[in-house]
């Protein structure tokens, strides 16, 4: 083989490794990307939002949606399922949750907004999505939100839908092994 | 005194070893073209025996023949088997076998690579096809595996799917690999690049885009076995993951896939439809741009397979666009071979029958892509039989006839008899009207709403789907006509002249048919 030739052959075989590091590259590209323009409909905890605070606001409507993961047992529903809102302005809201097994568990609700152009005028100073959930056996609690709607939002949006989905992320063999331990004591 | 050294040279090099070892340890490069085409052709008979299975299941309405668990199985390995094992292997074994024969090389750049490329192969499929027998079964998730269904709700046995994709991926960069730097570097003197036949370009080009996604499927595929196996979360949305993020990354691979299959196509029909129409190519330099423009377009329209996952509408008209984009070089391709035929003394033997069906379909197929490139018309067409009558519609007559024009074009040189053109008349005919009675009362049914991937259907989508079964019937037991010409030509048949056609021109018709097992051990002399 000569000497072009094993210069194209290197330049090819650096390139595979290349790609296959650029596929796994498009998954914090991705999470960047929607971050940015909001476009999956994730929200994420903002920190400067006082300057979305306004008097000029507009009334919308607020819904909430619960869902419950595959077999996540426990109960999760909003206190209220309508709220009037203002934007501009700050508002709480609150979810009910039951753990309603008898064994310690944890849980994580991941957010969506929709339409999805809402979500990147969404604010959330506080999110009982930024943490994990962990219940005891039949333990229940009020989650709290606290968001603002900033006034950016499109004028044809009237209403917006925020909706949970809470998934078990209990570690079972860790909670075997916990188990097995208080036996042995 | 130096050509009588050459001779004895020559003697050196006998022919190919005697028995198995021959087909094992061969670093030739027709002997593993030849592999690849019979692998691929019986990858394409077994893949072909599943969608029997699905037709069958489907001729009438209700659950007839196989459980929908099965019939999901059958769906998954007819479109993986195809599509790896059938289409893409025989381009490999075309390109094995041709490319350095057109460029005056005396084999291919990485032999040993090349044998390692090949014998790879049938592992990967041995292991995905033994999945069948597996408890839970084989995979079922579709030929796209979309996460999650191919992770958290996917069979035991996606782990063996994934390690088959990944010696897939492996054997196709091999192979990649191989051709581009073959090309790049072993070309005869005076074989400049604007001087390649088109068929070397169109696999240089496919080359490259093989190389650059390839390696992309295979981090797809990781990335899923480190979801079922190692508790990572990149597609699960419990975990802070996405599963739309799966079929950004599959069709950032599978947009350029769905052109690495007819690119060497395109390269095939030229050649083809020049010959036998007896005149220059028309249009050669454009041939080449539209092809280029095409590969890099590939890159930017993968997410109009996605449209209804929720995009914004910035990025939906963004890709409609770049999508309806590629028709553009697409139509200067066609418009180049219509303008190739035009005027020309044209004769219909069964290549130039082939290449002429492809290029009606293939623009049938085409333009009904262009009408799912359309985004609000999209929605309706996502997922309904409308789609898989455009895929088959590219990939049957499209893909799958270039291949057999092919084999009728070089199978004189390849074996030194020419095939009983009678009965490759009517391979050509019972294929023809098979493939369009299979494949065009799909677009109605689709339109009608029909979804695609059930074993089931509502009663009046019955006729169509009648209809389709037995088109289908008749298209794949034609086949085994095929495989019967195939055999009888290689036993024998009349001998070959080392032109074969009338109007062929370039090197490999300028060796003795059939091709000895060394050409060109001296480069040949190019003007």
């Amino acid at each position: 083989m000569n000497k072009e030739a094993k210069k194209t052959l290197i330049r090819l075989v650096v390139a595979v490794p290349l790609m296959f590091a650029f596929g796994f590259a498009l998954v914090p590209l991705y999470n960047v990307f929607c971050e940015v323009t909001g476009i999956n409909g994730k929200i994420f905890q903002s920190e400067h939002n006082d300057k979305f605070i306004s008097e000029e606001g507009r009334p919308i409507a607020l819904q909430f949606i619960s869902t419950n993961n595959e077999n996540m047992p426990w109960i999760f529903k909003p206190s209220e399922q309508v709220m009037e809102i203002q934007t501009g302005k700050y508002h709480s809201a609150t979810f009910y949750v039951k753990n309603t097994t008898n064994k310690k568990m944890t849980a994580q609700a991941v957010p969506s907004v929709a339409p999805s152009n809402a979500a990147e005028h969404l604010k959330k100073l506080e999110c009982f999505c930024f943490e994990q959930q962990e219940l005891m056996p039949g333990e229940e609690a009020i989650l709290p939100i606290r968001l603002l709607v900033s006034n950016e939002l499109p004028k044809n949006i009237k209403n917006i839908i925020l909706s949970y989905t809470i998934f078990d992320i209990t570690d079972y063999n860790d909670e075997a092994l916990a188990h097995h331990q208080m036996d042995m004591e | 005194m130096s050509a009588v050294i050459e001779n004895h040279h020559d003697d050196h090099h006998h022919g190919p070893a005697k028995g198995i070892t021959r087909w094992l340890y061969t670093t030739n490069h027709k002997d593993i073209g030849t592999l690849y085409l019979w692998f691929s052709f019986a990858m394409f008979l077994i893949g072909g025996a599943m969608a029997m299975v699905i037709r069958a299941e489907l001729f009438s309405p209700g659950m007839q023949i196989v459980e929908p668990e099965f019939y999901n199985q059958m769906i998954t390995l007819h479109g993986l088997i195809m599509i790896f094992g059938g289409v893409m292997p025989a381009f490999v074994g075309l390109a094995n076998w041709l490319v350095p024969m057109m460029i005056g090389a005396p084999d291919m750049a990485l032999p040993r690579m090349n044998n390692l490329s090949f014998w790879i192969l049938p592992f990967a499929f041995f292991i995905l096809l033994s999945s069948l027998f597996m408890e839970g079964g084989a995979p079922n998730f579709g030929w796209t595996f979309y996460a999650p269904l191919s992770t958290t709700y996917a069979p035991p046995s996606v782990t063996f799917f994934i390690f088959s994709v990944h010696i897939m991926g492996a054997s196709s960069i091999m192979g990649s690999i191989n051709v581009v730097v073959t090309i790049m570097n072993m070309r005869a003197p005076g074989v400049g690049l604007m001087k390649m036949p088109l068929f070397v370009w169109s696999w240089l080009i496919t080359a490259y885009l093989l190389i650059a996604v390839m390696p992309v499927l295979a981090g797809a595929v990781t990335m899923m076995l480190m979801d079922i196996h190692f508790g990572t979360s990149f597609f699960n949305a419990a975990g802070g993951g996405d599963p739309v993020l799966f079929q950004h990354i599959f069709w950032f691979f599978g947009h350029p896939e769905v052109y690495i299959m007819i690119l060497p196509a395109f390269g095939i029909v030229s050649h083809i439809i020049e010959t036998f129409s007896r005149k220059p190519l028309f249009g050669y330099a454009s041939m080449v741009w539209a092809m280029l423009s095409i590969a890099i377009l590939s890159f930017v329209v993968w997410a109009h397979h996605m449209f209804t996952v929720g995009m914004p509408l910035a990025a939906e008209i963004f890709f409609m666009w770049a999508t309806m984009l590629i028709a553009v070089p697409t139509g200067v391709k066609v418009f180049n071979w219509v303008a190739t035929m035009f005027r020309g003394s044209i004769t219909f033997e069964t290549p130039m029958l082939f290449a002429c069906a492809f290029v009606v379909l293939f623009t049938i197929g085409g333009l009904s892509g262009l009408m799912l490139a359309i985004v609000p018309a999209d929605f309706q067409y996502h997922d309904t039989y409308f789609v898989v009558a455009h895929f088959h519609y590219v990939l049957v007559p499209g893909a799958i006839f270039s291949i057999m024009a092919a084999v009728y074009y070089w199978i004189p040189k390849w074996s030194g008899n020419m095939y009983d053109e009678r009965l490759g008349k009517l391979h050509f005919w019972l294929s023809f009207i098979g493939v369009n009675v299979t494949f065009f009362p799909q677009h109605f049914i689709g339109l009608a709403g029909m979804p695609r991937r059930y074993p089931d259907y509502a009663l009046q989508f019955a006729d169509w789907n009648m209809v389709s079964s037995v088109g289908a019937f008749l298209f794949g037991f034609s086949q085994l006509l095929f495989l019967f010409i195939v055999v009888k030509t290689v036993i024998g048949g009349k001998k070959a002249t080392d032109q074969v056609w009338e109007g062929a021109k370039g090197l490999e018709w300028t060796v003795a048919s059939p091709a000895p097992y060394h050409t060109f051990s001296t480069p040949p002399k190019v003007d």
